[in-house]
């Protein structure tokens, strides 16, 4: 029999019994379906992490006060450590690398904010102009804080396009100043809406000079330190480059952690692979139903056209060409049944990502090849003992039966 | 050119075992036309499904055109059923989702015969019995003494040596039997082997060789009965 023929007869045996075929198309569809939204999800979920996490800075590293150690206790965990500020100094130090690209100083503080009578409490960031270099900000008006040298606290200001709104409404803010806690200081430029970090929305933001902002909150120390490595492969080098000139400055004590945004992102990125694994193999087990539903429907149809069989092997079909006419036919139901899943998986996907454009559902290629993989063996699988006993039917009982 | 020797045929049933056949040696030469008659439970049935080798003989020979066919293995006698051996049954059996056309055309696709081959054969097989005004109306829409005309041309159009008929009249009026029958005895007159069971002897009397059957026995057999005369 001819590869043709035996689609074509597969293809009218479906049509021929359209309600059966419908359900098992329906099942396989929403099995195929199923796995490709969770696995979107699962993906969607972590690419928005990543991205959330590139949005920090590339090649980034962030130096805190203090040590975290995760390798269990030891004597100074029992007695307690002060660990020692970061200064400007320890922030000048660190740009005395050749991998080195840039690096911002970062204070944080919370205070008011008055402009003509108009008060409110807003963040307060203290740091230089190569933040908006790292952080990829963009201005909308105006400009950023000035490039000059650290301990110098000019009396500037960029402030968040939210703040802008609130304070000045429809008045042109660039060149107002604008008091915060006990001094005034000029806004230079307005945050584009583009900045936006985990956390803190930049729009809420002020930001000065970190000398500015150390005698503002009377604090020689600073809250972070964000370095940009030169490249990719120079995290580690200036990873280490950070903790001795540190451990150097402060009297031989490691005193720093120092995280590296790949490493976070890393971890992230292994957390939510495995959770997509996971909603996908959750998924695949609905294909394993449908597959036995395939099989269900597939044994009613033997007995069904039982004198069908009968017949074909009075006409000289053979006990394979029997097994080979039945497992076409639930291949091709399989088969309609994925492309259907496909669509309605995709479909699904882009409504989900027309609904919340920050989360980039998107179902990865090995979760779609799976499940196009997974839903055709168990079709063909499952219908292997109905094919089987097709073929086992004796003619002259098969066609004495009506 | 079927020649059936020393042929029994038992069934189990419970723990009881029913001699189906009962040493049966039949000869029947190219060209004849046989009716097999007989109450129902005599054998006839099983003897025309062994003859057309739905059926397997529990002992004995079976020599089709002087080949030995009850060792073939499954396959070849699923090869030798297609291109030997026409069937017309009393049921019709017609595929009800496939059209007159295609169900005659359904051994040649069983055979991998092209379509190129396929489709004049079916069309002369067709219009031989009347139905090319038919060839694409489905069973349902078609009479009794049609359905049975297309299982005939189905039969046929492998151009078998031996045409099985088991009661091809019994789910049809008086007149549709009729035709059936001389359609029948005309590709009989053809030259085709032509066996017909039934127990209607009106039918079963039209045929040069008689055989009536008892108990898994051939009872009488014309052909014998004259030579005795």
């Amino acid at each position: 029999m001819h590869n043709r023929d035996v689609a074509r007869f597969a293809l009218v045996a479906l049509r021929g019994y359209p309600g059966r075929t419908t359900l098992m198309l329906i099942a396989m569809a929403i099995g195929v379906a199923a796995v490709v939204v969770l696995t979107s999800l699962g993906e969607g979920a972590r690419r928005y992490v990543s991205d959330e996490f590139s949005s920090l800075g590339t090649n980034l590293l962030i130096v805190i006060p203090g040590r975290s150690e995760t390798a269990g206790v030891n004597p100074t965990t029992l007695m307690g450590e002060t660990p020692r500020d970061l200064t400007l100094d320890d922030a000048l130090a660190l740009t005395r690398s050749y991998s080195v690209r840039r690096i911002a100083p970062l204070n944080v503080g919370s205070t008011d904010v008055n402009w003509h009578g108009k008060q409110r409490e807003v963040t307060v960031i203290g740091t230089n102009h190569e933040m908006l270099a790292i952080r990829h900000w963009e201005l909308s008006q105006g400009k950023f804080l000035p490039d000059s040298d650290l301990d110098v606290a000019t009396p500037v200001c960029v402030i968040g396009s939210k703040i802008r709104s609130e304070l000045f409404g429809a008045k042109r803010a660039i060149g107002e100043w604008l008091r915060l806690g006990d001094r005034r200081f000029r806004v230079i430029g307005i945050m584009g809406s583009a900045g936006r970090s985990i956390g803190v929305d930049v729009q809420e933001t002020i930001m000065i000079p970190v000398a500015s902002a150390q005698q503002l909150f009377n604090t020689p120390s600073l809250f972070r330190i964000l370095v940009e490595a030169k490249s990719r492969a120079a995290i580690e080098p200036v990873k280490r480059f950070i903790v001795d000139t540190l451990q150097e400055r402060h009297q031989g004590e490691k005193d720093v952690t120092v995280i590296t945004q790949d490493a976070v992102l890393a971890t992230f990125d292994r957390i939510f692979s495995a959770l997509t694994y996971a909603v996908g193999g959750i998924a695949a087990i609905s294909l394993f139903v449908a597959g036995i539903l395939i099989m269900n429907v597939m044994l009613v149809a033997v007995s069904q056209r039982t004198a069908e069989i009968g017949l074909l092997k009075a006409l000289g079909a053979a006990p394979k060409q029997i097994v080979v006419l039945f497992l076409s036919e639930a291949f091709l139901l399989s088969l309609l049944g994925t492309v259907a899943g496909l669509v309605l998986g995709e479909f699904a996907s882009l409504l989900i990502r027309k609904a919340f454009p920050v989360l980039p559902a998107q179902a990865p290629l090995w979760a779609v090849l799976t499940a196009i993989l997974v839903a055709l063996l168990t079709g063909l699988l499952f219908s292997l003992l109905p094919a089987r006993r097709a073929a086992r039917l004796d003619p002259v009982l098969a066609l004495s039966r009506r | 050119m079927i020649d059936l020797q020393q042929i029994h045929r038992n069934f189990q049933v419970g723990d009881q075992v029913v001699h189906a056949l009962d040493d049966i040696d039949l000869h029947i030469a190219a060209g004849e036309y046989v009716s097999i008659m007989g109450p129902s439970g005599s054998g006839k049935s099983t003897l025309l499904n062994l003859i057309g080798l739905l059926d397997r003989a529990s002992s004995g020979r079976y020599l089709l055109d002087g080949e030995d066919v009850t060792t073939l293995s499954d396959i070849e006698q699923a090869a030798t059923r297609n291109h030997r051996i026409g069937f017309v049954f009393q049921a019709f059996h017609l595929v009800p989702r496939l059209t007159a056309a295609e169900n005659v055309e359904l051994p040649l696709v069983l055979a991998a015969m092209p379509v190129e081959q396929r489709k004049p054969l079916v069309a002369r097989a067709l219009e031989s019995l009347g139905l090319s005004d038919r060839a694409h109306h489905k069973p349902e829409q078609l009479s009794g003494g049609q359905r049975q005309r297309v299982a005939i041309a189905r039969a046929t159009v492998t151009e078998p040596a031996v045409l099985l008929a088991d009661e091809p009249t019994g789910n049809l009026d008086h007149k549709s039997g009729d035709d059936v029958i001389n359609i029948l005895e005309s590709l009989n007159k053809r030259g085709i082997t032509l066996i017909v069971v039934t127990h209607d002897p009106e039918i079963g009397g039209r045929a040069r060789r008689r055989l009536e059957m008892r108990d898994g026995q051939i009872e009488t057999d014309s052909a014998t009965e004259s030579q005795g005369a």
